[in-house]
């Protein structure tokens, strides 16, 4: 991991060094993950090995996923703030269904709710056009009053992780986290999607000027419907995923996420207003996020310490990589 | 203090008495030597508008002659760079809208200065309005029971304008600048408010009047001051037959020019027409901004479009091109009657729209090749992976064949304003559209580039596509169209064919005035009828 080393070397090295990051935004997020690695080895000499890696990526790829719904969403001028509240029902009923039921269709019925929330989402967005902010959070209020009556039913039944969410979420092949194994594809298709579909580069340019996508034929509500679908079926994934990674149910189990997958994407460089951006950033947003956290967490402070400097950090992160990348 | 007299600028019909002090006196608001640039541009060179007390004085140019900049000036809007300003003969720099206020110099602008959230009587406390003034000069103007407490947004649009004209009225300003006033409004609140106007001047108060339409130029002014390129041309007495006169003074040295223009394009690509039509439209209506129009677009025609600005032009293109519904009216396209309800079902028709501001038609920060693909991926079938290779070399074939300069790699947001609208026309060209809707397509970009897009229209036209050409420079109808259709007030008032379009005929039609005798006298006419309005059409 020495990037460094691809710099430029030149005289006005300030400038083409600017000039460089800006025309490849991914370098200095990375730099800045190594630092933060570098910096946790310096604290605690020795955390960093194989088993300290797999486990943050283990944390980090329930983070990454939610982001990629953020990434996508914020490219079009939306955020889903509804994730959350998406991945706390899939992975609850999950974990409730499957005692009763079989695998397949515990899984289905755990899916479902995330399909209905994220058509609601998208109606909402694209034909009445609700702000996103307002209609992600009132889908997710009201999906968190359906958990708490669902809970109420199923109460007597008790909960189990099923084997196949514990494999994933937690175990390790040769030493990698299994979760990859879901993670992998999941990140290749949200690359390839956004770079190399007709649906990517609409919400690119729904983003960018939403008359100018109108000008050209495309249909507002439909991009907007099948985005928060899309949107809210990764969270329900990522759901069944982290239930098997924290194994214990409850009503706001993924609910911590949400506001770190929308930090996650804007350090990674995905604009709030729209237009720019992409999931490459975001993942490595994520595990800096991830990061971030464990070197706070060994640093022996009180809780409000560790959440105040871990706003303050974000804060200064994002501040100082916009003036990076946008400097043009 | 009354005494009958006759002056000399003022022979007219409709006015009786008038304050005779007024007429003798110094000029009320008396502006010279007005300049203003933009950057390099100059929006005014040198204006001048000396309005008597007690006078309706209008002011007239074609578009982009330095009107609105002057108003912006005399109210007090922006800063001239150079100029002297006199308000009853004592300099005066108006600094700001309040102080041109305080100087008893009020505008009324085209669009409702009330704020839209406050309720009648609060927009009046705002402006230190009286009340009970106002609600005389409301009653005046036609309407009989304004609730003062209605919010403004629930009040119609033309009752607006009139509150507006109100309010200013109510606080008995010396000079009362009105742009467009009648614009907007029905036939009897127009006439009520031409009525105001005209008692207005006679109660030796003056008013600044900007209008398109001659009929209540000639109606109400008393003199007319006529600008063109930023400069004042000339200060003239409304009077029987003048607005020939003003239409010349408006062109200026541009008339010499067209006619050889027109002996050179009219050899150039001939059309391939044929004899069905490609767009059909009928009595299409629209609001208050359409009433009806009706014209053909033959398969390898360029028809263009000539219209002051507002005269329902914005809302022609937009209906065509699907962005609004018309409220009555048909559309035929290749015969078919169709209903367009999204841009999308017009660009399926095979009609395109390129609208004249590019940041309308452009993602900014995206690539030239994603912006000129970007209706390959509208419809949801055509979402998934991209054909990179044919996308390819569409794109390219188009980028060439409007010869785009990409050396600026990246966002469309790096080329130059010429370069951005050729990728708005070339985005067309490589989705193969039939027809293309050009709203003055070449508005602020350099001469070489206009050159290239006329070329390019023409090539089209030869290739049996067609083309709707809006567009607000006069001498470019020449240059491209086959036939010019003028509309007015939302109606078609005439249509030529290229050989009859000159400027004059065109600045004639495109003020609702009637089609002189020298059309009878063929294209070169070049002679300069004295008074030929009332020649029979």
């Amino acid at each position: 991991m020495t990037n460094s080393a691809t710099l430029p070397q030149p005289a006005p090295f300030g400038r083409r060094l600017k000039r460089f990051m800006a025309d490849r935004p991914i370098i200095p997020l990375i730099i800045l993950l190594v630092i933060l690695v570098m910096i946790l080895q310096i604290l605690r000499p020795g955390i960093v090995n194989e088993r300290w890696i797999a486990n943050t990526a283990k944390f980090a790829i329930p983070l990454a996923i939610l982001a990629g719904c953020q990434t996508m969403t914020m490219l079009t001028g939306g955020i889903d703030l509804s994730v959350g509240t998406v991945a706390t029902m899939s992975a609850f009923i999950m974990a409730t269904q499957i005692v009763n039921q079989d695998p397949a269709v515990a899984c289905v019925l755990a899916m479902l709710p995330a399909l209905l929330i994220g058509l609601v989402n998208g109606i909402g967005v694209g034909v009445f056009r609700v702000h996103p902010l307002i209609m992600t959070l009132g889908t997710s209020l009201i999906g968190t009053g359906f958990l708490q009556v669902y809970q109420r039913t199923v109460i007597a039944s008790g909960a189990r992780i099923p084997d196949f969410l514990n494999w994933l979420g937690t175990g390790l092949t040769y030493g990698f986290p299994n979760a990859l194994f879901l993670f992998v594809p999941v990140a290749v298709l949200i690359v390839f999607t956004l770079n190399r579909t007709g649906f990517g580069r609409l919400l690119y340019a729904v983003g960018d000027n939403e008359h100018a996508a109108r000008l050209s034929g495309v249909r507002y509500w439909q991009v907007v419907t099948a985005l928060y679908v899309i949107s809210s079926l990764l969270a329900g994934i990522t759901g069944l995923l982290y239930i098997g990674l924290i194994k214990a149910p409850s009503l706001s189990l993924a609910e911590p996420l949400v506001l770190p997958s929308v930090a996650a994407a804007v350090i990674g460089g995905t604009s709030i207003f729209g237009g720019r951006g992409g999931y490459m950033g975001t993942i490595i947003g994520a595990l800096i996020l991830t990061v971030l956290t464990t070197l706070l967490t060994i640093l022996h402070m009180p809780e409000g310490g560790r959440r105040i400097l871990f706003g303050f950090i974000v804060l200064f992160v994002t501040a100082a990589y916009l003036r990076i990348i946008e400097d043009r | 203090m009354r005494r009958a007299s006759v002056t000399y600028c003022c022979i007219k019909t409709g006015h009786t008495t008038r304050d005779p002090n007024a007429l003798t006196s110094n000029p009320l608001l008396d502006a010279t030597g007005v300049a203003k640039n933009y950057g390099a541009v100059a929006a005014l060179r040198n204006a001048s508008l000396s309005v008597l007390p007690g006078e309706v004085h209008a002011l007239m140019g074609a578009n982009g002659a330095g009107k609105s900049t002057l108003v912006k000036i005399l109210t007090g809007a922006i800063r001239a760079d150079a100029g002297r300003i006199l308000i009853r003969g004592e300099v005066s720099d108006v600094r700001s809208p309040a102080a041109a206020r305080r100087a008893g110099l009020l505008p009324v602008y085209q669009e409702p200065a009330l704020i839209p959230d406050l309720n009648v009587l609060s927009n009046l406390r705002l402006t230190g309005t009286p009340v009970e003034p106002f609600r005389a000069w409301v009653r005046e103007l036609g309407i009989p029971n304004l609730d003062i407490r209605e919010t403004a947004r629930d009040i119609p649009l033309a009752v607006l304008r009139v509150l507006d004209l109100a309010r200013a009225l109510a606080v008995e300003p010396d000079v009362l600048l009105l742009d467009e006033m009648t614009a907007a409004l029905p036939a009897n609140l127009a006439e009520k408010v031409l009525e105001v106007v005209r008692r207005q001047g006679d109660s030796g108060r003056s008013v600044i009047f900007i209008s398109h339409r001659f009929v209540e130029i000639s109606a109400l002014c008393d003199r007319a001051t006529v600008l063109r390129d930023g400069a004042t041309v000339g200060v003239v007495d409304i009077e029987p037959g003048i607005e020939e006169k003003i239409v010349e003074m408006m062109l200026g040295a541009r008339i010499e020019k067209t006619s050889v223009a027109a002996a050179r394009m009219a050899n150039e690509t001939p059309a391939a027409k044929d004899s069905h039509p490609r767009l059909s439209v009928r009595n299409l209506q629209l609001g208050t901004k359409l009433h009806d129009v009706s014209f053909d677009l033959a398969n390898g025609e360029v028809a263009g479009v000539v219209a002051l600005e507002g005269q329902g032009q914005d809302e022609l293109f937009a209906a065509l091109a699907g962005s609004i519904r018309p409220a009555g009216g048909t559309i035929a396209v290749d015969g078919a009657p169709v209903k367009f309800s999204h841009p999308s079902d017009a660009i399926r028709a095979g009609i395109a729209y390129v609208p004249g501001d590019r940041t309308e038609a452009l993602a900014m920060q995206r690539s030239v090749r994603e912006n000129i693909a970007l209706p390959f991926s509208a419809a949801p079938r055509k979402w998934g992976p991209i054909k990179a290779r044919r996308e390819r070399m569409v794109v390219s074939s188009a980028i060439g064949r409007l010869q785009i300069d990409t050396r600026a790699q990246g966002e469309v947001q790096r080329l130059s304003g010429g370069n951005q609208q050729k990728v708005t026309i070339a985005r067309w060209i490589a989705a193969d559209a039939r027809t293309i809707l050009c709203f003055d397509p070449t508005r602020g970009i350099d001469v070489g580039t206009k050159q290239e897009i006329y070329k390019l229209l023409r090539e089209l036209a030869g290739l049996g596509k067609s083309v709707l050409f809006y567009t607000s420079e006069l001498e470019e109808v020449q240059r491209v169209c086959d036939r010019v259709i003028v509309i007015f007030g939302g109606r078609v008032v005439d249509t030529f064919p290229v050989e009859l379009a000159d400027e004059p005929a065109l600045m004639r039609a495109a003020y609702g005035l009637p089609r002189g005798a020298r059309e009878d006298v063929g294209i070169l006419a070049d002679v300069r009828p004295a008074s030929d309005t009332e020649a029979a059409p």
